[in-house]
């Protein structure tokens, strides 16, 4: 038996709610981090199956392209964070205000 | 077909719940690392070979390890707390968005459809399919990741660099 569209539909609609929370709820910088690759990947689930229910490629490549973007956003994060651990010795972002005005 | 389905698919959503409820950030990066494995178990499921190798190489093996890297490096002490003051009211309204998104999903005429079983192409296989669409139709696409890949590399060595010492602050 085939699984339904909808069924990967709901799993990613699950995966990228979660995501989404943890970016709202949690202190810790790389925990945000981490629900933002929760994020990425729900949506990578949503190209994939939608490839393969309209029987083309673009959206497997697309997935691969979201890939590509978040394996460049984690350096570019690690290395802020790097940084402001080295100034403030924290990854609370409740106490990076500096931009707060 | 369908119990590797269901077994992966909860395996993903426990997993991802895990990783944002978890208090320690190493057993929330392991919490991670099983979501993401078990997300590329769907890539199989659904034909895509190849997004699931590079799912399995770049996420659990590179930037995996890179965040399991920079955590062991910065020694972050989980004494502050894990949540905000206002994480009940994000909650909340989390949940009001799965709400949402499930109403207007299961009222689309999507909802009924059932994934492909055959693909066109699948006499080619899905590496080469791939090899030829992303050097053909995707070749610009293609070249531009490369070069914000580069940019994301300069900008990163740039950023972990320790300022000089005459420099603005």
């Amino acid at each position: 038996m085939t699984i339904p569209l909808s069924h990967y539909l709901v799993v990613s609609t699950a995966i990228f709610v979660v995501g989404l929370a943890g970016l709202l709820i949690r202190k810790n910088f790389l925990i945000i981090l981490f629900s933002i690759e929760l994020m990425l990947n729900a949506a990578n689930i949503n190209f994939v199956a939608f490839s393969q229910n309209s029987n083309t490629l673009t959206g497997q490549i697309i997935a691969l392209f979201v890939i590509t973007i978040a394996a460049g956003e984690a350096a570019v994060g690690l290395a802020i964070i790097i940084l402001l651990f080295r100034k403030r010795q924290t990854t609370n972002v409740d106490e990076l205000n500096l931009l707060q005005g | 077909m369908a119990p590797f389905f269901y077994y992966f698919a909860v395996g993903a959503v426990v997993s991802s719940v895990l990783t944002v409820g978890l208090r320690s950030p190493i057993y929330c990066t392991v919490a991670l690392l099983s979501a993401l494995l078990h997300v590329a178990g769907l890539f199989v499921l659904l034909h895509a070979e190849f997004v699931f190798a590079i799912q399995i190489i770049i996420y659990a093996g590179a930037v995996l390890v890179l965040y399991l890297f920079v955590l062991m490096l910065l020694n972050v002490k989980s004494r502050e707390g894990i949540a905000h003051r206002q994480g009940w009211i994000a909650a909340f309204f989390s949940v009001i968005i799965l709400a949402e998104i499930l109403l207007v999903l299961f009222q689309s005429p999507l909802a009924p459809q059932s994934v492909a079983a055959a693909r066109v192409s699948q006499a080619l296989g899905n590496t080469e399919a791939i090899g030829v669409a992303l050097f053909t139709d995707y070749l610009l696409p293609f070249e531009v990741i490369g070069i914000l890949l580069l940019g994301g590399a300069v900008g990163a060595l740039i950023l972990a660099k320790p300022f000089p010492k005459g420099a603005a602050k």
